[in-house]
């Protein structure tokens, strides 16, 4: 059994709720056969791989709905052999770069100038061109982005990229001034409210609208996790009515407890037993980044108003060095620390 | 699967593919090109404010001698659109081939490739042209190799150039192009001469815009040519990848509404104000705002926190973000010189984070409340 998210997932362009004017122009886009490098852009969750799928299949019609997965190989300069899986299509094909780390130049400068040099195999599709879905764009090094450059423009007849990102901060200049930047924004409670409904009516399934209302609220804006968090609702109760509780992630919840055992008990006793709940996270594959601001949020509930400013800059300054550092635990832990000590001092000041 | 077997049905769907691709070739090939390529100056004069380089560079294809060179300066100046042009006046279409070598970062460049193609190509006794091409052509007695993005060379790479450029500079001239010209080995540099590409001026990037403008028969409404330079600070590759987009949408969305046959005006295919910056990502105004405010008000945390989360949710980039909170920061008389002083240390800070890969929303949300505790004035 699929679950809703990609059971009930737009699969053309009419099917999208929300976002009308940004579905116009994508169709727009699609049929004056001129199609430019695009970079869709936004928070996670917000639908833009359902859009870039949609307007796929508006491009070139069903045959992209047929995908295989490939494993190739490829060899750096130094004879490393690189295993890498592309998702394709007779007409598309899809990558993620960054799972190959520092090494996804060589698979850009190879895949793209041996796709680019080929044409369209299938005479009667319906565009000239290829087109090459790059996923997790912000993570690709500058190397690789570097390479794009010329590529984008040299071989522009045979192919067209896709980018997609969360965020442009981390995407060069060149790359920005060579696409069409598409801005995706999560959707708003009442579009996430009316996309419940919807599925709720699709599964026969009760339509609450108080218990849809909360899941949105909930769900920071983002439309994948709303709808997982609807389907947990459904698998854990027999019954749900308007004011069933939402079940938070476990990692959520330890994360809550560790913030409340921070405030509360400011010894060193307490810092050993949270370097271990923190281990614990991390093996479960939580990135350090989420817990810090998970944990950042939950904290700036606890604490005195003084200090909410600077729970967010100690989170903050210790999240980057989490970016540039190897090992997360330290970071980790020193925010921890470093939040033990502002508290107590803040209330040894208030005592005085 | 069923129309997969179907021979019939692929038939038919092949023969009306491959006519309507034909009937689109003629058509829409132009349209295909990106603008960026096709209005790439084709010779030196058509190339736009940068004079110094131009004079310089046109009186020694009088003279039929060149020295090696070194263009830098920021993205979208002209550097590759004028090497490549001079090569084309020296050259014509039919030496091209022959005589240029054009390496970008696109290609390997590692210090093998350096040895190996660049030496190769370096070492390659030149090719007579046929007669009578001297004539349109002037064709000097050497190649060239264009060595594109430079400064995204290793330094072993660039290392390895040294001597190369030396020992074959009777037959081969080298030309660097980079955006940062710190970037080079002071020994490659000195070895070349250097044209600095400034930004573009206001006057020149207007009169090219609505050049194309006009070829293209885009309509732009007053100040749109305005809010594309503003946009692209002095980017005219930007400017004219933003222009073109922009045209793409209106005469799309136009082409749409004439097929619902309701909407007819020839107002809505001109580019407005509003459509450059949608396409550039500018933040509006009123979201600026907004924040600035939220930094001033009594419970800075919480309204600055929600503000800084719908921002996040609407998918704005902090990079935008940064900038504009700067220029509205920066511009406000309201706030005494020595709070800016501070403020902008902390723009510094975050900036570096935000470029070493840290989270968003954390960063900006740390900015905006830093900057509101300084403008609390504590």
């Amino acid at each position: 059994m699929a679950l809703i998210v990609d059971k009930h997932r737009p699969k053309s362009l009419d099917d999208l709720t929300y976002h009308d004017e940004l579905s116009k122009r994508l169709r727009s886009l699609a049929q004056c056969g001129d199609f430019p490098h695009v970079l869709f852009y936004g928070p996670s969750g917000a639908g833009k791989k359902t859009r870039v799928v949609a307007t796929l299949k508006e491009l070139f019609g069903p045959g992209v709905d047929k995908i295989k997965i490939d494993a190739r190989v490829f060899q750096t300069s130094s004879n490393r052999k690189l295993e890498f899986n592309i998702v394709s299509s007779i007409y598309h094909l899809e990558i993620t770069p960054s799972d190959v780390g520092n090494y996804d130049r060589v698979v850009i400068q190879d895949l793209l100038k041996e796709v680019a040099q080929t044409q369209q195999v299938d005479q009667s599709a319906k565009q000239k061109f290829k087109v090459v879905i790059i996923n997790e764009a912000e993570n690709l090094t500058r190397d690789a982005q570097a390479a794009l450059r010329r590529t984008m423009e040299k071989y522009s007849p045979n192919l067209r990229l896709i980018l997609l990102a969360d965020s442009i901060s981390n995407i060069i200049a060149p790359i920005k001034s060579r696409t069409l930047l598409i801005r995706v924004p999560a959707p708003t409670h009442d579009e996430i409210c009316k996309v419940l409904a919807a599925s709720a009516k699709k599964e026969g399934w009760p339509i609450l609208s108080g218990l849809h209302k909360r899941i949105a609220e909930k769900s920071k804006r983002n439309l994948r996790r709303a709808l997982l968090m609807y389907e947990a609702v459904h698998a854990q109760n027999e019954k749900v009515t308007d004011d069933t509780p939402i079940p938070d992630a476990d990692w959520e919840v330890l994360l809550g407890q560790i913030a409340t055992e921070i405030v509360n008990d400011r010894t060193p006793a307490r810092i050993l037993t949270v370097r271990a709940q923190l281990y614990d996270l991390l093996t479960h594959c939580i990135p350090a980044t989420n817990i810090i601001k998970t944990l950042a949020f939950k904290l700036v509930d606890l604490v005195d108003d003084d200090l909410k400013g600077e729970v967010i800059m100690f989170a903050a300054t210790y999240e980057s060095r989490i970016k540039e550092g190897t090992k997360m635990i330290f970071h980790l832990e020193a925010f921890v620390v470093k939040i033990m000590k502002m508290v107590e001092e803040h209330l040894m000041s208030v005592d005085m | 699967m069923a129309s997969f077997f179907d021979l019939k049905a692929r038939k038919a769907a092949a023969a009306n593919g491959a006519s309507s691709s034909a009937e689109k070739k003629t058509t829409e090939n132009p349209r295909l090109q990106p603008w960026v390529e096709k209005y790439r100056p084709k010779t030196l004069s058509d190339v736009t404010a940068q004079d110094h380089t131009v004079t310089v560079l046109q009186r020694t294809l009088q003279a039929s001698n060149l020295p090696h060179m070194l263009f830098y300066g920021p993205p979208g100046t002209g550097k590759t659109s004028t090497i490549l042009a001079l090569a084309k006046e020296l050259y014509g279409p039919e030496m091209m081939k022959s005589r240029v070598l054009e390496l970008n970062a696109s290609d390997e460049r590692g210090i093998s490739i350096v040895r190996e193609k660049v030496k190769d190509f370096a070492r390659m006794q030149l090719t007579n042209p046929p007669p009578g091409y001297k004539s349109r052509y002037p064709c000097p007695p050497f190649k060239i190799i264009i060595l594109d993005e430079a400064d995204s060379m290793t330094q072993d790479a660039q290392s390895a150039l040294r001597r190369t450029m030396e020992t074959y500079s009777k037959i081969t001239r080298f030309c660097l192009i980079c955006n940062y010209v710190t970037r080079i080995i002071d020994p490659l540099a000195s070895r070349c001469s250097k044209f600095r590409f400034k930004s573009l001026d206001q006057g020149n990037a207007q009169r090219r815009l609505e050049d194309i403008a006009k070829l293209e028969d885009v309509v732009l409404e007053e100040g749109a040519v305005d809010a594309l330079i503003r946009c692209s600070d002095g980017d005219l590759r930007k400017a004219i990848t933003y222009l073109q987009s922009a045209a793409r949408l209106v005469s799309a969305t136009a082409g749409g509404d004439d097929g619902d046959g309701d909407k007819m005006d020839v107002d809505s295919k001109s580019i407005t104000v509003k459509i450059v910056e949608d396409i550039a990502g500018v933040i509006p105004d009123a979201t600026i705002q907004k924040l600035v405010k939220a930094m001033r008000s009594r419970d800075a945390f919480r309204a600055v926190a929600g503000v800084v989360e719908d921002m996040v949710a609407d998918g704005w980039s902090a990079g935008q973000t940064m900038t504009q909170l700067n220029q509205a920061i920066i511009y406000d008389e309201t706030i005494p010189d020595a709070q800016k002083n501070r403020i902008t240390g902390v723009f510094s800070e975050v900036d570096k984070r935000l470029v070493n890969g840290a989270e968003e929303h954390l960063a900006i949300l740390d900015l905006s409340l830093r900057i509101s505790k300084i403008m609390a004035g504590r």
